[in-house]
């Protein structure tokens, strides 16, 4: 099954572990946070992801399925 | 149960071309309608006392092609069955926050027209099944408040209902009527947004599935119960049926909250208020997570979702604002984009972070100081890395005052500003006229 990263923004403090264990997916901002690259994650790199999910001191860093609806993009918000 | 052939008995079907629909039992003195006025009118409530989920409530909602008319535009009967799907004794929670400044269409219906607000209500509660229904409305909209306190006071003492109805006071503040924040604070909670999944139609208040629908949301369906998905559809488009509020503003003679068919253009609109009280430069369409579109443009748009798409907008929170070619697009934005960052519910970095420096780039740029060449690309950092969508509705509306007032920002870039108004975008909480 094929995997994505998903950052949980409210436990995210920024510390910026996660960019430096998978610079591949994981950019920071001008503030630190992390910008997340979506797209799924092949099994090569699947193991980088998992060092970055466990170095989060967080827990804000998590593999979910590839298949998992993003956030903020559900069509059930807003009302 | 009461069937629909009984609540016709009462009264006769609206021509389905007649507007207003849900304001048309509005008083001329805009006091609450009682309960035995709105009786007398709208006939007996859809619904009566009988127990259990009802799935032809929700097929007639399915096939009305209604649609949630609090900014996110879901179907509506896509959300019942989501819910009802969910389990036995889900809960119903209107959404009367009205959280956007320039928006009165739910405290027009709240203080209003509190019986079909509460009908709606009913009608949803039965629905899915729900015996429990909770009003949550703004802490400013005191009118409305008070209408609905005393209109579900009315409905208990003569037993109309089989759901028992709750009314709780939400924090005014811009973030409080999303719907995680809202469920959260009813739960005992601070009025913020949660991280999803699980939305509340999976898991809402105490855990269990909740349907959340917008004031004017169930208020369709207390008209749609009774007459039925065809006169629904008799106005509005196709694709966007029915009718909707917006809040008009800005530089036109009468101000005010319209009832509209989906599809009219929004010239059309701008006559209905007595034509402009002066040139126009821009409209903000759709609230503060809008889009201002140059009025050459919007003149020939039709308040369709389908149509604004085509200038990157859409009916959002149904709050139009006009701007007089006097005012300065470049110094409202500044100040609505500060007002927004510090509405930000202050859980998520990039929100808080990142609107702050948006707002205070912009606020140099309104003053005529140095310009930010890393604000485009902060407006398209922030979009899409909250919890909810506060980041993405400010960048959103920002973005588009660069686009529309590209001039204005260069003049402001050498020093000048062609604006001479006092401000036209409110950003001030005081009490929210009805009218």
């Amino acid at each position: 099954m094929s995997v994505r990263l998903r950052v949980n923004p409210i436990l995210c403090d920024g510390h910026g572990l996660c960019a430096e264990l998978f610079p591949e997916r994981i950019a920071l901002d001008d503030w630190g946070y992390p910008i997340i690259d979506h797209s799924p994650i092949g099994s090569k790199e699947e193991s980088h992801a998992r060092r970055a999910v466990d170095a989060c001191p967080t827990l804000a860093l998590a593999l979910v399925p590839a298949s998992a609806p993003r956030p903020s993009a559900s069509a059930e918000g807003g009302e | 149960m009461t069937t629909r052939g009984e609540a016709l008995r009462h009264v006769a079907v609206p021509a389905p071309d007649a507007l207003p629909r849900l304001l048309a039992g509005v008083r001329d003195d805009r006091r609450p309608v009682s309960l035995a006025e709105h009786l007398d009118r709208e006939g007996s409530p859809p619904v009566g006392r009988g127990g259990g989920a009802h799935a032809e409530l929700i097929e007639l909602v399915c096939a009305s092609g209604l649609s949630g008319r609090g900014g996110g535009a879901f179907p509506t009967g896509q959300k019942l069955r989501a819910v009802a799907e969910q389990g036995r004794n889900p809960i119903v929670l209107v959404n009367g926050v009205e959280g956007e400044l320039i928006s009165s269409k739910d405290h027009v219906l709240l203080a209003q027209v509190p019986h079909l607000v509460l009908d709606g209500a009913a009608v949803a509660a039965a629905a899915i099944g729900a015996r429990e229904a909770i009003v949550a409305i703004g802490a400013g909209l005191t009118r409305g408040y008070a209408a609905i306190e005393t209109a579900i006071a009315e409905r208990e003492h003569r037993r109309v209902d089989r759901v028992s109805f709750r009314l709780v006071r939400a924090p005014d503040r811009f973030v409080a009527g999303d719907e995680t924040a809202l469920v959260n604070f009813v739960d005992g909670g601070p009025a913020k947004p949660t991280f999803t999944p699980p939305r509340p139609y999976e898991r809402g208040i105490r855990g269990i599935a909740t349907l959340v629908q917008n004031v004017e949301t169930v208020a369709n369906l207390a008209l749609l119960a009774r007459f039925g998905p065809r006169w629904f559809r008799a106005l509005g488009t196709a694709k966007e049926p029915g009718t909707v509020l917006v809040t008009l503003g800005g530089a036109v003679r009468r101000p005010g909250v319209y009832e509209i068919p989906l599809g009219l253009p929004l010239r059309e609109l701008v006559v209905w208020a007595g034509g402009p009280s002066a040139p126009i430069r821009a409209y903000l369409i759709g609230g503060y997570f809008g889009t201002w579109v140059a009025a050459a443009e919007a003149d020939a748009l039709a308040l369709l979702d389908s149509d604004l798409r085509t200038v990157g907008a859409s009916l959002g929170a149904r709050a139009i604002v006009a701007l007089a070619e006097t005012s300065c697009g470049i110094v409202e934005t500044a100040r609505v984009a500060r007002y927004l960052a510090d509405e930000s519910a202050g859980q998520c970095g990039p929100c808080v972070r990142g609107l702050d420096a948006v707002a205070t780039a912009l606020a140099q740029l309104a003053t005529g100081k140095q310009s930010q060449p890393r604000l485009q690309r902060w407006l398209e950092n922030v979009s899409g890395r909250g919890a909810c969508r506060h980041p993405d509705g400010a960048a959103h509306f920002i973005a588009s005052a660069l686009h529309v007032f590209a001039d204005e920002a260069a003049q402001h870039a050498a020093g000048s500003c062609s604006g001479s108004d006092g401000p036209v975008l409110t950003v001030a909480r005081k009490r929210r006229r009805v009218e």
